[in-house]
């Protein structure tokens, strides 16, 4: 029988898998895997940083929602500081997102080591935002996570005309009076709340891999657009419930990887399929 | 009225200008741009099309751009565009009706219906449903030109319509280009393929960098013109 604990995990990671095929979808189609998994090391600095505030503070360090927050700006920040440095022209966008990527998860890494110093355990569980740790979600977790699926399969189905237009042909979008900075935000916006979202199961170094894999996955088995939106849902939802279920049948095993290995399993299968 | 007025037109990359001081009314009918590489004939559309930043006066219908976009139509270069995305050859001539679509993404029929009408031009209804990563290249730069025809827009500006396409694409192109000017369009294309210009087009815009001449191919469609505007290499 499946506990409790077990069926929260594994409803909160098949939410988190469907939230992340629905904006994973328009993410690979822009071209923006790469600059996701930039943002999602780039939330460690934020994390460690909103634990050692909420120390300084006397408040709990390991409440989630403000070590997300923490994340979330970091983030942001690191988004802002690749296109920032793109811009100048000086080094490519790839170059840049290296160089972003690198030096925040650095810095958070540092970090992590001084807040390690700090009495009174504020470091408990923070190394756990790397590889990610699915077995500490608890119910209002798994109900955030929910939310977030049904977020982020609305505005993609709300948006479509506009991704779909955006990420085809932007500068034709443009001239029929389309907004692209407004939906580019929007996008970069849905991006960064999965990658967040997902890092206290999925971990920083594995959430691309939960944008990525179900929308490459379901990229070659369809050829138009909503039949890929659907199937990358599906194929997130379902590698996010069978990755938790593994992963708590072995002790030990970390849910972000198992929930990665039967994404990479999908998308081999999916290689197969339409090679024959 | 003209259906494009340029008035001053500077546009730089970086530290190197790409066109300086362009004035030129796009006259009705069809004209071609013609220029070396390197000209900005790509650069003067996008230009006009606010695509990129530009100093001067670009008015559309002697009003502003924004004012005029159900008018204009534009057809990008064909290898602009990621020709693997997941989509059909209708469904990237009905993102020409994006404005009317509805949220979720389905259209109306009556613009779907549109969209079938503009394929159709084009010859390729019976391939509506083909992915477009499973077109030919002459079939995808019909698709591109279907796009285009269904924004129905009264002046057309098309980067290479005519660009690395077989011979009976190209006569099928070009029936539609005349068609559309037969029915009061006006039409203006880069073109790259210098002996064909007096067989195709009545209007001629000679680019290199500034303007070099412009008027009727009659007129300006020259020896010394083409020298001018390539230099003495071309000129046979």
């Amino acid at each position: 029988m499946i506990s409790h604990n077990t069926l929260v995990v594994v409803l909160g990671c098949t939410a988190l898998g469907v939230a992340a095929g629905a904006v994973g979808c328009f993410a690979l189609l822009r071209g923006r895997a790469m600059l996701s998994d930039a943002m999602g090391h780039a939330a460690l600095p934020g994390v460690v940083g909103a634990a050692l505030l909420g120390a300084w503070l006397g408040a709990d360090p390991r409440a989630l929602p403000p070590l997300l927050l923490g994340g979330a700006v970091a983030g942001a920040l690191g988004l802002w500081a690749v296109q920032a440095l793109a811009a100048t022209g000086r080094i490519r966008q790839d170059a840049a997102i290296a160089v972003v990527l690198a030096s925040f998860y650095a810095l958070g890494v540092v970090g992590l080591s001084v807040v390690q110093a700090l009495p009174g355990g504020a470091q408990a569980g923070l190394s756990h935002f790397i590889l990610g740790q699915a077995a500490t979600m608890r119910t209002q977790d798994a109900w955030a996570a929910g939310g977030l699926a049904l977020l982020s399969v609305v505005a993609t189905v709300a948006l479509f005309p506009r991704l779909r237009a955006l990420c085809f042909d932007a500068e034709f979008a443009a001239l029929q009076g389309l907004n692209i900075r407004r939906t580019d935000a929007a996008l970069m916006g849905l991006i960064l709340l999965v990658c967040i979202a997902g890092l206290p199961a999925v971990g920083l170094v594995l959430v691309v891999a939960l944008l990525v894999l179900p929308a490459a996955t379901a990229r070659m088995l369809n050829h138009r657009l909503p039949g890929m939106l659907a199937a990358s849902c599906a194929v997130g939802g379902a590698s996010g419930m069978l990755g938790a279920l593994i992963s708590a049948g072995h002790q030990g095993w970390p849910t972000g990887a198992a929930v990665v290995l039967v994404g990479m399993a999908f998308f081999v299968a999916a290689l197969l399929v339409r090679r024959s | 009225m003209t259906p494009l007025s340029i008035g001053g037109l500077n546009v730089s990359y970086g530290a190197n200008p790409a066109l300086v001081d362009v004035s030129w009314n796009v006259p009705v009918g069809l004209t071609a741009i013609i220029g070396p590489n390197g000209a900005g004939k790509s650069t003067l559309l996008k230009a006009a099309l606010g695509l990129i930043p530009h100093e001067g006066e670009i008015r559309f219908f002697g009003t502003t751009l924004n004012a005029s976009r159900a008018r204009v139509g534009y057809l990008p270069q064909r290898a602009s565009v990621d020709w693997d995305f997941p989509a059909s050859a209708l469904d990237v001539v009905a993102m020409a009706r994006t404005p009317r679509t509805r949220w979720w993404g389905a259209l109306p029929r009556r613009e779907r219906d549109a969209a079938r009408a503009a394929l159709a031009e084009v010859g390729l209804s019976a391939l509506e449903n083909r992915p477009i990563g499973q077109l030919s290249g002459g079939q995808q730069q019909r698709v591109f030109l279907a796009r285009c025809l269904a924004q129905e827009a009264d002046l057309l500006l098309m980067d290479e319509p005519l660009a690395a396409v077989d011979a009976a694409t190209e006569r099928e192109i070009i029936r539609v280009l005349q068609a559309l000017v037969a029915a009061g369009k006006s039409v203006v294309a880069v073109h790259h393929d210098l002996a064909s210009v007096p067989h195709i087009f009545e209007h001629a815009l000679m680019l290199n960098g500034r303007v070099i001449a412009a008027g009727t191919v009659a007129e300006v469609f020259t020896p010394a013109m083409i020298v001018a505007t390539y230099g003495a290499g071309l000129a046979a």
